[in-house]
């Protein structure tokens, strides 16, 4: 995303929050937009834009289903009496085929978000991403899942 | 009419979501460690306060209202997985254990 598209992303967000779409507050926003943006220039990447917009369109639907079922699962798992039988914790070594920073960050947001995942921690090598599940039974279906699911889509998204 | 219909609907969400944060604190009370607990609140805590933001936008028929909870969901998405992400690895990293029913650490 090019740097003018979001400046003008940023003084509708600003719009939005101030909760006045007038000329001059949007003109503030962008003003304001537009300084953030010059502080953090250098780490903005900005490729071509909108082929994969749909793309993102679908993650994020994809991401929206994924949290309701997350939350329901979670929400029956908590009511159980008997709890403690259906929880096999662990933290697996999930190994990463993205390798750029927001693709990383991305995918561990959304690993945190969906069902009895958490993203724990990154290997200092960018190799792993350590991933705390609540239930796990088999570890390489539980890393197939996630390699072709959310981590295939971040990588449309991003390439 | 449609403002009838459009406050049980916001009723109806507020409901939801006040089921889904009184179920994250339940999760909270009852799972075992640290790790665990984080997958309640940030889950269902998540959800609970979105569909409360929702029913804030369906309920208020003001255009900068609905934006600007919509523009909370979003920001609520944004922020709850950072934090968890943080707490949990602060946590290990400060030698937290999980809990002994955990199967595999590939962390240790």
């Amino acid at each position: 995303m090019n740097l003018a598209l979001l400046t003008i992303v940023l003084a509708v967000g600003w719009a939005a929050a101030t909760g006045g779409f007038t000329l001059p507050n949007l003109l503030l926003g962008a003003v304001v937009g537009a300084a953030g943006l010059f502080v953090v220039r250098r780490y903005v990447s900005r490729p071509h834009a909108l082929p994969r917009a749909w793309r993102i369109v679908s993650l994020a639907l994809l991401f929206l289903r994924e949290l309701l079922l997350s939350a329901l699962r979670v929400a029956r798992l908590v009511i159980r009496p008997d709890l403690k039988a259906h929880i096999r914790p662990a933290i697996i070594a999930f190994p990463l085929t993205v390798t750029g920073d927001a693709e990383i960050t991305l995918l561990a947001n959304l690993i945190t978000l969906t069902p009895g995942t958490l993203s724990v921690d990154v290997s200092e090598d960018r190799r792993f991403l350590y991933i705390h599940a609540i239930h796990v039974t088999d570890r390489d279906a539980f890393i197939r899942e996630i390699a072709t699911g959310f981590e295939s889509r971040v990588m449309g998204v991003f390439r | 009419m449609i403002v009838e219909f459009a406050q049980y609907i916001a009723a109806l969400l507020i409901l939801a979501g006040a089921l889904f944060s009184l179920i994250a604190a339940v999760g909270v009370m009852r799972l075992p460690d640290l790790y665990t607990r984080l997958h309640a609140a940030t889950k269902a805590g998540a959800i609970g306060a979105g569909l409360i933001f929702l029913a804030l936008a369906v309920a208020s028929f003001d255009g900068a209202v609905v934006l600007r909870s919509l523009l909370g969901i979003v920001f609520l998405l944004l922020s709850t997985p950072v934090a968890a992400h943080l707490l949990a690895r602060a946590a290990y990293r400060s030698g937290e254990a999980p809990a002994p029913a955990t199967t595999v650490d590939d962390l240790q």
